[in-house]
């Protein structure tokens, strides 16, 4: 069989991407995990550190080890994962605020 | 009702005249990365399982009935090593698939060997700690807290335990098949299911270890 | 060895449940001694339970569903009975522990075991053609998703004469489905027998989608589609999305009843409430996936019979995506009295009265389509008019209960009840049957009964306002759902319509089935011998009826919309190909069978806690799906030369037809 398919030959598959996607994901845990074992900072700058940290990661991981770019050969995967991302955002955002307003509004106490 | 053109049995024949079918030749070529992408959208559907789990632990994280919370029963340091090993399994993965597309036979089953115990260490250190909490009266039956603790990191690494047992069946493919074109297809979908799979559990050492502590 | 189950679990003391057992024992034996007598086991299990032909599993699909559309009304005609029956004094025939398990099951069944196999089976059959693909993009898992489905029918058909089913409605709410409410099997087959059907709708969900976007005919853009295809794909989009939500949400449940935690229990802090917001996650959009396709079918079904196009294509096809994305954005309004705040229900609220903006959008392109059309007023055609007004009714009463401080009056009420079924059965039923009658000729080679078709069509409509105009009265005066006994003597005379009205529908759907019978008696004269019966648009038409295994010859190259009637247009329709050239196709399987008997093993075992049969049905399951990888050889070539053995015989037909015509 023919090997013309970009995508049989590899589409961005390379030991560079790989020691590079691996160092990003290194430093993007390690920084979460001190910030958190020993807390210095605020409350709030902590969270925003891991959520931040994390989603980046997330990202890195797509790219670097899923090969996920803005490629023509890339596009479906990209656009149907998009898609989903929105809907999912929307799905736990939605009932997060649902149940929020549903537990202060019916009054059960939390922790018990 | 013409019976004849409903029965492809009968038509059962040998493979012939491979030369002779332009016709096919596109839909034939693009089985490989159609499955591929079939096996994405697969993905994408266990992203939406994954989420509804999240969702139910974002609301019940807080949830302790009065018993333990995270903070009392998370160590980081056990959950840093895990990370490690996840993560060090999604590099080794990556360099058995370049092994693959070299036709590198042995570098594709020395690195999913070593992806396999680096995955292989990941659950055991879970189900280590899983004992450990149950043993110490920490069970999910305790509280809606550690039903979904449990039941988020448990999918997480039940999905794993697939992953191992697909990658030793993969294993076992290459090593008596060699690389052909349907072996190709079925590493690079597994490929996206180890690489997926470290993505979630990102979202897992954050949002319920990480934030768990805090 | 048996965990819980014991011979008491058959319920010998209940005469309607023995009489039911006999009949359907009486019926099943009767058919497997005519398989038998007639030497048909072989050809049943080599061209049917183990074919990977969409064609041949779409009828599969249609057979069961027509089956449970039995068991489903039989199921509603007892409620109407008893409701027409038990007021005051008089306690009905069904005692409440009866009753409650009949209107739980007659929700699951229409939904999941009839509405979406009637779905799946015409997507089956019809989306491979229509797009000009020679089969779906993973036969195989069709098959697979065809006998997991069929598990769940198994099981849910099972709870009638072992056990029982659940009491809780057809959503199973916690806490009464908790473990300690509902200490009985009854919930557990609801579990079971939805969870192993749901994975197999997932795998369709997800082969449709794929096939759709990648195995259009060369020429078939996104926007050169026919109008189901879209329908279909965003369709296939809702279930990708939507049936993750509710596998887990019924594992969440199932980890409390079996395992003790606590996601929806009263104490330890679960939350009940969580439970019905992720059902509904799931809910909304899965009366979407119901409706779509209908959506689809009636611009199939208004374009052909008009002999006109569709009128507004584009902006069809946007209303349709636009639907598809807000079906994800109204979900609380089913459950607006729980308790959430004011914002909260006023963007749900919002939300819900906007979906219905698209939806009426496509109603004016099929009026539209047919206004100066040459219509044709068959049985599908009366099955459209019903819809554009029942539906349209329905919709309105929806827009109604979107509003909050209406929904608080009528939430649970009656009105709701009609409501539903009035959107379920003008939308999604007439929609299933107008398809049905439409596609029948291209799956069997003949067309059916016009006569009883249309006779059917009228008895279902009529019907429909009898049985439910009195439920949205009902409602207004305070009668609330899933009640066995009432008191008011108010209510009894509109029970006493809605019976009748139940009664007008049966009699809809004995035609039916005597339309099924008389047509197979007449298949003859009525034979589809060109494969074009109605003179149509789209590419399914273009091949034989039934067409051949292989779908098309050659696979056609598509230049426009309607791409048939254009290539009928141009004189190209129906050319003898230069040349032809081998074909590839999947050769069947019966490991799809043998996945679903270890999952049935499994569904059960679970059900009645026989853990060591559980263990097997799972490593069983495994080691089967395993042992198919190691097979390398699925596949086949048909030759170039039998190809044009039965092509050859396709065109004959059609020149003798042609002689006959002009003689």
């Amino acid at each position: 069989m023919s090997d013309h398919h970009d995508h049989d030959s590899g589409h961005g598959v390379s030991y560079k991407g790989y020691a590079i996607g691996f160092v990003l994901s290194v430093i993007l845990t390690v920084i979460p995990f001190a910030v958190v074992m020993h807390p210095t900072l605020s409350h709030t700058t902590i969270i925003a550190v891991i959520f931040g940290f994390a989603a980046v990661q997330v990202l890195v991981h797509l790219h670097y080890f899923l090969h996920m770019d803005t490629s023509p050969e890339q596009r479906d995967m990209v656009t149907s994962f998009i898609f989903s991302a929105l809907l999912i955002v929307f799905i736990i955002g939605g009932s997060i605020w649902i149940m929020n307003n549903l537990n202060h509004n019916t009054m059960i106490m939390m922790g018990n | 009702m013409t019976n004849e053109v409903l029965t492809p049995n009968a038509h059962d024949v040998a493979h012939g005249h491979h030369d002779d079918h332009h016709d096919d030749h596109a839909h034939h070529h693009d089985a490989g990365p159609m499955k591929v992408y079939g096996f994405w959208i697969y993905i994408l559907s266990d992203l939406f399982l994954f989420a509804s789990i999240f969702a139910t632990f974002a609301v019940l994280h807080d949830s302790y009935a009065g018993g333990v919370t995270g903070k009392d029963i998370f160590e980081l340091p056990y959950v840093a090593v895990e990370t490690a090993a996840l993560l060090l399994s999604s590099i080794t993965y990556g360099f058995a698939m370049i092994g693959m597309y070299k036709g590198n036979k042995s570098q594709v089953l020395t690195w999913l060997v070593i992806t396999w115990l680096f995955g292989f260490s990941f659950i055991a250190m879970e189900v280590n700690e899983f004992h450990h909490l149950i043993t110490e009266g920490h069970g999910p039956d305790k509280s809606a807290f550690l039903s979904a603790f449990f039941t988020l990191v448990g999918t997480h690494g039940l999905h794993v335990t697939f992953g191992l047992i697909w990658m030793a069946t993969m294993i076992f493919q290459v090593s008596s098949r060699g690389i052909d074109a349907t072996i190709r297809t079925r590493l690079q979908c597994l490929s996206l299911f180890w690489h997926f799979l470290d993505v979630v559990w990102i979202c897992v050492f954050t949002i319920v270890y990480l934030n768990g502590v805090l | 060895m048996f965990g819980k189950l014991t011979l008491d679990a058959i319920p010998y003391h209940e005469p309607i449940l023995i009489g039911t057992f006999s009949v359907a024992a009486i019926m099943g034996f009767c058919l497997l001694a005519a398989i038998t007598y007639y030497g048909k086991w072989k050809y049943l299990w080599t061209e049917w339970l183990t074919t990977v032909d969409h064609k041949k599993i779409g009828i599969m699909y249609i057979v069961v569903a027509l089956l449970m559309l039995v068991r489903g009304f039989a199921d509603a005609i007892m409620m109407r009975t008893q409701l027409m029956l038990a007021h005051g004094d008089h306690p009905g025939f069904l005692p409440p522990h009866h009753y409650d398990q009949i209107f739980s099951a007659h929700g699951v069944i229409m939904i999941l075991f009839m509405a979406m196999p009637l779905m799946v089976g015409l997507m089956n059959i019809v989306v491979p053609l229509q797009i000009g693909a020679r089969d779906v993009a993973f036969p195989f898992l069709n098959s697979v998703s065809f006998w997991l489905f069929a598990v769940g029918v198994v099981l849910i058909n099972l709870s009638l004469f072992v056990g029982e089913f659940a009491r809780t409605g057809w959503l199973a709410y916690p806490p009464l489905s908790e473990i300690g409410y509902s200490p009985d099997v009854g919930v557990d087959y609801w579990i079971w027998s939805i969870q192993i059907a749901g994975i197999g709708t997932l795998l369709t969900g997800i082969n449709f989608f794929v096939t759709i976007m990648k195995l259009r005919a060369p020429g078939m853009t996104l926007m050169k589609m026919p109008a189901f295809i879209w329908s279909i794909l965003c369709t296939n989009i809702l279930i990708i999305a939507a049936f993750p939500v509710l596998t887990v949400t019924i594992a969440l449940l199932t980890l409390d009843r079996y395992f003790g935690m606590h996601f929806f229990t009263n104490d330890f802090g679960g939350n009940q409430m969580m439970y019905v917001n992720l059902i509904w996650v799931w809910g909304h959009p899965e009366v979407y996936i119901l409706v779509l396709p209908a959506f689809g079918i009636f611009s199939e079904v208004v374009s052909a019979y008009s002999h006109k196009k569709l009128f507004g294509y584009v902006s069809l096809v946007w209303a349709t995506a636009v639907i598809t994305i807000l079906s994800f954005i109204v979900w609380l309004h089913h459950f607006f009295t729980m308790g959430a705040g004011g914002n909260v229900n006023a963007f749900f609220g919002i939300a819900t009265m906007i979906i219905s903006i698209p939806t009426g959008l496509k109603i004016f392109n099929w009026l539209f389509t047919m206004y100066r059309g040459r219509i044709v007023f068959s049985p599908s055609i009366v099955w459209t008019i019903g819809f554009l007004v029942v539906f349209t009714i329905g919709g309105m009463t929806g827009v109604l209960l979107a509003v909050p401080g209406a929904d608080f009056v009528l939430h649970n009420s009656l009105f709701l009840i009609a409501h539903f079924h009035n959107v379920i059965i003008g939308g999604v039923v007439f929609g299933y049957l107008a398809g049905f009658a439409y596609w029948f000729p291209k799956a069997f080679g003949f067309t059916l009964n016009e006569k009883l078709g249309k006779a059917a069509a009228y008895c279902w409509i009529i019907g429909f306002f009898l049985a439910f105009v009195p439920l949205y009265i009902l409602g207004f005066m305070g009668m609330t759902r899933r009640l066995n006994h009432y008191d008011n003597p108010d209510w009894q005379p509109l029970l006493i319509v809605a019976f009748i009205g139940a009664v007008v529908i049966f009699a809809g759907i004995a035609f039916q089935f005597l339309q099924l019978f008389v047509s197979f008696r007449d298949r003859k004269q009525n034979e589809d011998v060109t494969g074009d019966p109605w003179n149509a648009r789209t590419l399914e038409w273009s091949v034989s009826s039934p067409p051949p295994f292989y779908n098309f010859a050659v696979i056609p190259t598509v230049h426009s919309l309607d791409a048939f009637w254009e290539m009928k247009k141009d004189g190209t329709a129906h050319q003898r190909p230069a040349k032809y050239n081998d074909i590839h196709m999947p050769r069947n399987s019966g490991v799809g069978v043998y996945v679903g008997a270890f999952s049935f093993l499994f569904g059960f075992a679970l059900i009645w806690h026989i853990w060591w049969l559980v263990a097997v049905g799972v490593l069983a399951t495994i080691i089967a799906v395993i042992v198919r990888s190691f097979d390398q050889d699925t596949d086949y070539y048909v030759p170039a030369a039998e190809v044009e053995r039965i092509e050859n015989l396709y065109y004959e037909k059609l020149a003798k037809h042609q002689e006959k015509n002009h003689d």
